[in-house]
Formats: C-alpha cells, sequence, structure tokens
C-alpha cells in the first residue's frame, strides 16, 4: 500500500515575518515543486504526469498546485499504470514534449522497467541521435522513513548500469531545486532519484533567488558535478543521495576524535565525475564510499574500481565500503540494523591502516 | 481466427456453447445493473438468477460482518496510538471482504491485497499473524498454506497471475480447487490485471477474479482509470463472464461470488466479479482524503451502509434476535481485545533474522555480513552494560 505522508507540521510553515521574500526554511520537497513549477512556467513543453500527482499533489506533495496553476493539460494523472506512464512519455518526447513523470515508489517502478530500459535509454542510440528524449524520470526512492516493504528500496544500481540514463541524486535542498532544473533542461533522458528521507529536511534559502539564479545561467552545472561537502585531510567518503547526511555525521564525530574527514556528495552518479573523487582520495590517501543500497554489484563497487584504479598508488589502504547489506530491505522495526550508521563508518575509517 | 476456434472456445466456456460470436459474446456481458438482492433499506430485491442465500448462511455472514467492522475501527486506533506503521481500511467494504472469504471451501486459495485485512482474517488467519506486516515485525507475518491465503499483495495487480499459476497448478494437479484473486478498481490499469485475465482464459482455470470498485485509487477517481461502461465489461475481451455486484449487498455478494465459484469449480473456467462498493476512509490513516473528494461524496454512501441493510433485513424476517445480536457483538468484541492486547504487547524483533530467509542456504557472503551485525551487537551489549552509550544508532560514540 501507499504510504502517503503530509509533510510533518512542526516549523513548516514560519510566520512571514514581512513582504521581503528573504532566506526561510525550505524544505526538499518544497524545493522539488518550485522547480517543477518554475521550468512549467518557463517552458510550456514541459509536462508533469503520473498517479495522484493532479490534484492531490502527489503522494509526497512534490506536484502540490501544479495542476492549479497550469491546468490538468500540464499537470495530470493518468490511468494507474507504470509502464503505460513511461511508454507515453516516450512518445510525448518524440513529438515535442519534455514529460516530467513520477513513479509513485522505487519500487513502483518496477513496471515500467521494459520501457525505461528497452526504449527509454536506447532510443538516441539507434536512431544515432535523431530521436532525443528529454525525459525525467522522478522517483521518491531508499528508505529510513519506516516505510512498509516495497516502498523503501534503493534501486539506482539497475538504472546506472543501463548505458544511455543519467542518473541523478540530490542530498541538499539547494541541489533538489537546481539538479532538477538541470535534468528537465537536459537532452537526455533522467532518472531522478529523490530520497524520500530526506524531503523534511531544511535549509534556509530564497526559492526566487534559486530561480533567478538559474534563469540567468549563474548555477554551476551539477550534472557530471561531485562536490566536497565538508573538507578534511586525512580519509575521503564518498556518498550521495540519502546517504551524504549520515557520512557528514560521521566526518562531525570523526572531528571529535582529532581526524579529519572530507565528504564527497557525488550528486549525479551517471555521469560519474571522476575528477572530483580521485582528487579528494589523492590528496587523503584514504577512502570509503558509502551507500544505502546492498553493496553487491552496487554502485558503490563501481565507485571503489574506479577509485582503485585511479588512485592506486596515493592509497594507504584499501578503499573499503559501508552500504546495506546484502538483503531484501526490512521492515519498518528492523530497518535501523540494516542502515549504514554513523558508528560504521567510524570503523571502517579505524581500519584504514593508520599505523602502517 | 478460424470459426473452428470460435466454436471450441464456445464450448469450454459452456452456456453460450454453438451460438455465433455475437450471442456468445452477449452471453458473456455483465448485468445491465449491478446485482442487488437487499436494497439499502433492507427490502429484499428479488432477481430470478440469483436467489436468495438461506437466512442460516446469511445470518452467520452478518456475524462475521460486524466483526470485520470491529477489525477496521480496532485497527485504525491502533494507528492513532502508533502501535500500526499504516492502516489501509475497509471501512464501508466489509460486504465484501466477509463473501470473499466465505464463499471458498477449505481446499480454495484466496488472493488478498493490502486492503484486506479483514478478508484474510474472515478466512481463519491468526489477526495479529496477519497486522504483523502493518506493525512492522516482518513483511508477512503467516503461512501462506496453513489457510490457502495468499500474501497480502502491495505491488498493483502482480498477485493476480500469481492466483492464476495456483489455479493452473491445480488443474494440472488433478485438484477440485478454485482461485478467488482480489484487486482494486485502479489495479485494473495495471498490464498484469489484463495479462491475468487473458491467461485464465486461454488456460481456462478456475479463478474469480474479484474487483472492488471503491471508485478510488488514492485520489484518483474511476473516471479517470477507464471509460468502459463498467469494469465488469472488461472480461468479454477476454473471453469470459464479467458479473456486477452491489457491492454493499452481503446477500447479493454470497450469490454472485458464490455462483462463479460454484461455475469455476464445475470446470466453467474463469469469470470477473465486481463490486460497487465505496472507500469510506481515507486510502491509508497518511492519506488526506479532503484533497480529492467532498464530504457530501462520503455522506451518501453512509445510507448505503453494508450493515445497515443486512440488519433490517433480518430483524424484518426475525432471523436476528436480541441474543443473536449480543453474540456477535461480544464476538466481535472478542477479537478486538486479542488484537488490541497482541498489539500492545512489544514483540521482540531478532535482526539476524535478516539474513535467515534469503536464500535456503545462507551464501558466504550473508555468513559474514550476520557475523559482523552479531559482533556489532554484542559490542552495542557491552557498552550498554557498561553504561556508555554504545547503542548503534546514535550518532556519537
Ligand atoms: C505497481 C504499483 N503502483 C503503484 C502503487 C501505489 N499504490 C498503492 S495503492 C494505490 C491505489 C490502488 O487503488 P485500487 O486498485 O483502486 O485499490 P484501493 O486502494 O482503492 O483498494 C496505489 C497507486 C502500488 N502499490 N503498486
Ligand atoms: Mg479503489
Amino acid at each position: 500500500m501507499t504510504q502517503t505522508t503530509e509533510a510533518p507540521a512542526p516549523g513548516t510553515t514560519l510566520p512571514d515575518a514581512g513582504a521581503a521574500p528573504a532566506p526561510r526554511a525550505t524544505t526538499f520537497a518544497k524545493a522539488l515543486n518550485a522547480a517543477l513549477a518554475d521550468a512549467m512556467e518557463a517552458d510550456a513543453a514541459v509536462l508533469m504526469f503520473g498517479e495522484d500527482v493532479g490534484p492531490l499533489g502527489g503522494v509526497f506533495r512534490i506536484t502540490d498546485g501544479l495542476t492549479a496553476r497550469f491546468g490538468e493539460e500540464r499537470c495530470f494523472d493518468t490511468p494507474l499504470a507504470e509502464s503505460g506512464i513511461m511508454g507515453m512519455a516516450v512518445g510525448m518526447a518524440m513529438n515535442g514534449m519534455k514529460p516530467v513523470v513520477e513513479m509513485q515508489f522505487d519500487a513502483f517502478a518496477y513496471p515500467a522497467f521494459e520501457q525505461v530500459v528497452s526504449h527509454v535509454a536506447k532510443m538516441p542510440n539507434r536512431t544515432k541521435g535523431k530521436v532525443r528524449l528529454p525525459i525525467v524520470i522522478r522517483i521518491p526512492y531508499a528508505g529510513g522513513i519506516g516505510g512498509v516493504e516495497h516502498h523503501c528500496d534503493s534501486s539506482e544500481a539497475y538504472y546506472a548500469h543501463t548505458p544511455g540514463l543519467t542518473v541523478l541524486a540530490p542530498a541538499t535542498v539547494r541541489d533538489a531545486y537546481f539538479m532538477l532544473r538541470e535534468a528537465i533542461a537536459s537532452p537526455d533522458p533522467v532518472v531522478f532519484l529523490e530520497p524520500k528521507k530526506l524531503y523534511w529536511s531544511k535549509e534556509e534559502v530564497d526559492l526566487a533567488e534559486l530561480r533567478r539564479t538559474y534563469d540567468d545561467g549563474e548555477a554551476p552545472r551539477r550534472i557530471g558535478r561531485a562536490v566536497v561537502a565538508r573538507p578534511g585531510t586525512d580519509a575521503t567518503l564518498i556518498s550521495y543521495g540519502p546517504s551524504v547526511p549520515t557520512a557528514l555525521a560521521a566526518a562531525a564525530a570523526a572531528a571529535e576524535e582529532g581526524r579529519s574527514i572530507e565528504v564527497i556528495d557525488l550528486r549525479s552518479i551517471v555521469p560519474f565525475d571522476d575528477e572530483t573523487v580521485c582528487a579528494s582520495v589523492r590528496r587523503t590517501g584514504r577512502a570509503v564510499v558509502v551507500a544505502e543500497a546492498p553493496g553487491f554489484a552496487s554502485v558503490a563497487s563501481e565507485i571503489v574500481a574506479r577509485v582503485q584504479e585511479r588512485c592506486f598508488h596515493s592509497l594507504a589502504a584499501p578503499v573499503l565500503r559501508v552500504t546495506g547489506f546484502d538483503i531484501p530491505y526490512p521492515s519498518p522495526k528492523l530497518e535501523h540494523f540494516y542502515l549504514p550508521s554513523v558508528d560504521r563508518i567510524l570503523d571502517a575509517v579505524d581500519s584504514l591502516q593508520w599505523e602502517d | 481466427m478460424s470459426t473452428a476456434t470460435n466454436e471450441g472456445r464456445g464450448r469450454r466456456m459452456g452456456g453460450a456453447a454453438g451460438g455465433t460470436p455475437s450471442t456468445a459474446a452477449h452471453a458473456l456481458l455483465p448485468s445491465p445493473e449491478p446485482v442487488q438482492l437487499v436494497d439499502p433499506e433492507g427490502h429484499p430485491h428479488p432477481d430470478d438468477r440469483y436467489p436468495l442465500p438461506d437466512g442460516d448462511r446469511l445470518l452467520g455472514a452478518y456475524g462475521r460482518l460486524i466483526a470485520g467492522r470491529r477489525i477496521n475501527d480496532q485497527a485504525n486506533a491502533l494507528v492513532r496510538q502508533g502501535r500500526l506503521a499504516v492502516y489501509p481500511s475497509s471501512h464501508g467494504q466489509e460486504a465484501c471482504q466477509v463473501a470473499a472469504a466465505v464463499v471458498l471451501g477449505d481446499e480454495d486459495w484466496l488472493f488478498p491485497t493490502y486492503r484486506d485485512t479483514v478478508a484474510v482474517i474472515t478466512r481463519g488467519v491468526d489477526p495479529l499473524e496477519v497486522l504483523t506486516l502493518l506493525r512492522g515485525d516482518w513483511h508477512a507475518g503467516y503461512d501462506p498454506h496453513e489457510h490457502r491465503v495468499a500474501t497480502q499483495a502491495t505491488p498493483l495487480a502482480t498477485q493476480l497471475l500469481h492466483a492464476v499459476g495456483v489455479a493452473h497448478a491445480a488443474k494440472l494437479r488433478g485438484e477440485s480447487t478454485v482461485v478467488l484473486a482480489m484487486c482494486g478498481d485502479g489495479a485494473t490499469s495495471e498490464g498484469d490485471f489484463h495479462e491475468a485475465l487473458n491467461f485464465a482464459a486461454v488456460f481456462h482455470v478456475p479463478v474469480v477474479f474479484f474487483v472492488q470498485n471503491n471508485e478510488f485509487a488514492i485520489s484518483v477517481p474511476l473516471k479517470n482509470q477507464t471509460v468502459a461502461p463498467s469494469l465488469a465489461h472488461k472480461a468479454i475481451g477476454y473471453g469470459m463472464p464479467g458479473e456486477r455486484v452491489d457491492g454493499n449487498d452481503l446477500a447479493a455478494l454470497l450469490a454472485v461470488l458464490g455462483a462463479a465459484v460454484d461455475r469455476a469449480r464445475d470446470g466453467g473456467g474463469p469469470s470477473l466479479v465486481e463490486a460497487h462498493t465505496y472507500r469510506m476512509q481515507a486510502h491509508t490513516n497518511a492519506d488526506d482524503a479532503t484533497r480529492y473528494r467532498s464530504a457530501d461524496d462520503v455522506e451518501r454512501w453512509v445510507l448505503k451502509d453494508p450493515i445497515l441493510r443486512m440488519r433490517t433485513y433480518l430483524k424484518t424476517l426475525d432471523l436476528l434476535t436480541e441474543e443473536s445480536e449480543q453474540a456477535f457483538a461480544a464476538d466481535a468484541d472478542a477479537t478486538a481485545a486479542v488484537i488490541r492486547k497482541g498489539l500492545n504487547t512489544e514483540v521482540e524483533v531478532n535482526p539476524t533474522e535478516l539474513f535467515e530467509y534469503v536464500y535456503t542456504e545462507k551464501t558466504s557472503q550473508l555468513r559474514e555480513q550476520a557475523a559482523l551485525l552479531r559482533e556489532e551487537l554484542a559490542r552495542d551489549a557491552d557498552a550498554a552494560a557498561a553504561g556508555t552509550d554504545g547503542s548503534m544508532e546514535g550518532d556519537q560514540r
């Protein structure tokens, strides 16, 4: 079943102090909502459709108000069929539209897999670029919210393993806004992974300012660009999406123990930013990859392989992974045993051969 | 398609044998109006195709209806108290829930969805085992083989194909099993729904597809799912009969579903039954239904409540006495008490179970990971004993 979720009330709507828009506590969810609205405002070809994205505004309210503002032709509910949603998006993109589709939850995107893998990902290559598919597939993803089965999958590896797809996973409110705008503007299909547990995280931002920055072309490119989320000198934690806050918390705890840990937020899984990641690892000489998905044959595995290949001579220790176990995502009462924790990350850092 | 094939299919379908394709097709069509045997005021509404079930059968099912409503109320209360993570209520749909369970025999199978907790409990599965999923201890709390009830399906319509498979295997094994597979109106838009109907018809297997049309798929009303005359009409495209029934009329549900089960058991093949009902509450506790429908819409359905009309009907016929009402209420209370007590008791979850059932035999990787977790837990326990904060979740060491 789907757990539809209202944003938790406390602190969400701050009393409006005055008229002038100023930085205010803005949620990740609200930033995504604003990015969609701004993209639709900027380009009439941008459409939003999926399940419950119309009058309800999506089960996470990411499309809240879009139907009211842009009309039923621009933001609408489809019949309940993910393969249908995805296949129709392909046709619409072939005929001049820029569809943004919502898969209600990670595991409910699977009926669309055929369309994604065989068509969305391959069409541009099959046609030698004559058909471009500017589609954004938004997927509320991963766990940490106490969701029951099928609501918490980390499915990034399936997409990252499929050539032709751009795969993004923002971790901050600003990135949520800028990366969704960039994804919608991209001529290539983008799988846009929205960490559910971050929907209600907040930053002080002025959404109007973000819009101006993006529209004026002043926002630095984020697709294919990782960022140093916290500088450090002793070791590098490489992370993305839902695991970034955990990695940052681990770095903060390590600092108390006298260790300076750098945290890289990948943001973009595909294309992968070898440069930023490797520059950091070469500097620190030690690295741990942190990701929530099961570790076997995962994005984390790919990162380790790339770092090992490129930074071997700078490494003082093997590159380690802290990931979910190789098991189906656990039920709510057991998920905390599964998720990468600060302690597990610190344990991994401790074992990076500091004595040698 | 050759005429021979059509005739062959017609014979297998029974009923329409030897007719021209159009009369054969006609025989598959649902009633123009949903079958109703007792109207919302509790008056009998005779139908020459479907006799009213006898008094004892109705009375027994009515008792289950009272219990079903009580289970929904109790589960909703437990969500409010934080004892259940979530509960998709079938309030208002209890007649469908009860009928789906009681028309089946012990040798039959039920394939329920997340919304069909009451049907599963009515079939005899331990309520606490059923609610394990929604409490969050594990994904499925009961053994599907014990009562021949599949796990409650969340990925929409996927279970319908499993139902076809169980029926197909039963046929190959010479068993007389009938499979009743449930889904909602929204789920009929999924590809798997259509594949399941087609497979069932082509393999001529004993499945009753039971669609509870409660008019909504979360926020999306039926008119956004289909423009077909009814969901039951979809059956004809696959060569099986469709029927429509008043989903708040327990008597009609027992008669129509009972006939579909009998037909399947007698080798008549699959059929589809659409029950017209209404989701009286939000999709789940986490949903805000005021965003997409008015209180007036809901109010109209209060008068069509399944309990109300059956009570009136049974009382008019002097079938429902003061004593039996009290007995039913006491029974429902007892079930609710079991649920309440069970869910108010903290159960110990066992994290090492996480690795136990992924494969029949643990891989060496899983053995390694299980050992790692055990080590962590032991360390935490030691730290706790020493009075330091060593909890795994603790963000500080
Ligand atoms: C494949 C899939 N897509 C989406 C969902 C999310 N979801 C859960 S319930 C639901 C609505 C289903 O409506 P319906 O089939 O009418 O059943 P009801 O909830 O009304 O009983 C949706 C969209 C899902 N569970 N599975
Ligand atoms: Mg429904």
